[in-house]
């Protein structure tokens, strides 16, 4: 006897059609600019800055969020642009590597890495700055500890480290002179 | 690297983002601090049709003493805890533990609620949640619920959430006067997952007998552990040199470590689980003498 097949009454599941290249809208700020922009969701932030805005100073080097040559700083805090979506970044204010420098002058971290030779190749260079930055905006006066522990996630293949810690423990000096004679 | 294509939601509330999940069940991730999800998404280990951004519901990233109890929104900020005042003054091992992280942009990010989620066995919060007895609160379309740390770990990158659920809240029983902790994480370079890893939490009594112990292991079996026999071992009784290293040979045994072919044997994993345990007792024990 051929047994009745079963019904099954349950709710079909929502259909998996993930809509092709569905866009969305976002607004960001970026070193001070308002930009209006529809994106796939599944753009990355950083080819967003590089492809989109055209900013290519800030860098890929992994792509899998280990090397920190992505890195950002999003909202006040810094991050690694290859690990965060575009559409994610809707309303966010960033500041890149281009942002740094103020009317022709290079930040007193740029001046810093150009006077220790924080750099060789300079691949790694736009996230170490802006990693620098960040943590000399949290911590104004480093040890040499604090600086490396800072540092821990942006990689250098050439420099060995010492050069740019040294350039950061300089500009900390600088910019703490800097607010002392503002004071 | 992209992703395969998916749909983009940012609900505002939690019980939109339930019900969002709920209709899309199985189909559907949530995306908190993204420093798992997104390099997963990027592999194409992930592959969801729908992403659902938790980071514009407000009122999920908190930091809070309660009665008995301290309270951790879900989307807190692994540097959040690293820098708080009152986990440093109340449970300082959370914050030694957040400073083991990753490194300071990862922890930027990254949240504990969604490292749990994540269930990663080398993942660091596991071990202090189970060492501490913390609770973690979910919520369903049916409403919330709490799990103790203990039933949580159910298998490697498989927490006791329901495809549904969303994890809202981390509980710590606050730790009474008499406590020290101590996170020890062995890794291979700053900022790496960790070869091996341990938790160590105790209360010393006023006469100096051991009141209470949690020791969670890290990277040492298919979840993160809680070593019992270690924790058995110090109750009741006061922490000589001697009874701690019995505890640290009965950590040994409570580990289930496998070989890694980038983090060590087995057989070296379960001896660091000995060495670490050892050391991270020693120091919790001289923290809750006020040391
Ligand atoms: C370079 C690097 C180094 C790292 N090193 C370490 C390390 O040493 N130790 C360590 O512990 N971790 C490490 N991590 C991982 C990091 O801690 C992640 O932040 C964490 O594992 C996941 O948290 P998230 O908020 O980023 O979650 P996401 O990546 O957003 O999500 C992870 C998973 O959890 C789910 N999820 C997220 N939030 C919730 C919620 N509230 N309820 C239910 N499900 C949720 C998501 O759907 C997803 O499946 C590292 C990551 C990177 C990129
Ligand atoms: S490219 Fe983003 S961390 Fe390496
Ligand atoms: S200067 Fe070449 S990678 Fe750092």
């Amino acid at each position: 006897m051929p047994r009745k097949k079963r019904v099954d009454r349950r709710k079909p599941r929502a259909k998996a059609a993930p809509p092709t290249a569905q866009l969305a809208k976002i607004n960001v700020k970026v070193n001070g600019v308002q930009y209006s922009a529809e994106v796939e969701p599944r753009m990355l932030l950083v080819h967003f800055i590089r492809d989109v805005l055209g900013l290519t100073g800030t860098h890929v080097g992994c792509d899998t969020g280990n090397c920190g040559a992505c890195t950002v700083i999003m909202d006040g805090k810094s991050v690694k642009s290859c690990n965060i979506f575009a559409v994610q970044a809707d309303g966010a204010e960033i500041l890149t590597v281009e942002g740094l420098a103020r009317d022709g002058e290079l930040h007193p971290v740029q001046q810093a890495f150009w006077e220790h030779h924080g750099l060789q190749c300079g691949f790694c260079t736009p996230g170490m700055l802006m990693q620098a930055y960040w943590l000399l905006t949290q911590n104004p006066s480093p040890t040499e500890e604090d600086v490396r522990r800072g540092l821990s996630g942006n990689l250098c293949r050439c420099t060995g480290y010492q050069k740019i810690v040294e350039a950061v423990l300089a500009a900390a000096e600088q910019m703490r002179g800097q607010q002392q004679e503002v004071r | 690297m992209y992703p395969k294509s998916f749909q983009y939601f940012a609900p505002k509330s939690v019980k939109d983002a339930i019900s969002l999940l709920n209709k899309l069940r199985g189909e559907a991730k949530v995306i908190a601090g993204g420093q798992s999800l997104v390099p997963m998404m990027k592999l194409r280990l992930a592959t969801p049709a729908y992403l659902i951004d938790l980071n514009k519901i407000k009122g999920l990233e908190y930091i809070k003493a309660g009665r008995g109890v301290i309270q951790i929104g879900a989307l807190t900020r692994h540097s959040t805890i690293e820098k708080s005042e009152l986990i440093r003054e109340r449970v300082p091992i959370m914050a030694e533990a957040a400073s083991h992280i990753g490194d300071p942009q990862v922890r930027n990010l990254g949240t504990i609620g969604g490292a749990l989620a994540h269930c990663d066995p080398a993942g660091d919060w596991g071990a202090v949640i189970l060492a501490l007895r913390g609770e973690i609160r979910v919520a369903g379309p049916r409403g919330q619920r709490t799990i103790k740390a203990d039933n949580f770990f159910v298998d490697a990158f498989t927490p006791a959430l329901k495809p549904n659920e969303l994890i809202t809240e981390i509980r710590i029983p606050t730790p009474p006067e008499g406590s020290g902790g101590a996170y020890l994480k062995m890794e291979r370079r700053a900022g790496d997952f960790a070869i091996a890893g341990v938790a160590a939490q105790i209360t010393i009594s006023p006469d100096g007998t051991c009141k209470y112990a949690g020791i969670g292991l890290t990277a040492l079996g298919p979840t993160s552990l809680r070593a019992k026999k270690a924790e058995e071992a110090l109750v009741g009784r006061e922490l000589t040199d001697e009874v701690i290293d019995e505890a640290a040979e009965a950590a040994a045994e409570d580990a289930k470590p496998f070989d890694d072919p980038l983090r060590g044997s087995a057989e070296f994993r379960r001896a660091m689980a000995r060495v670490l345990t050892r050391r991270a007792v020693k120091q919790a024990l001289s923290r809750a003498r006020g040391g």
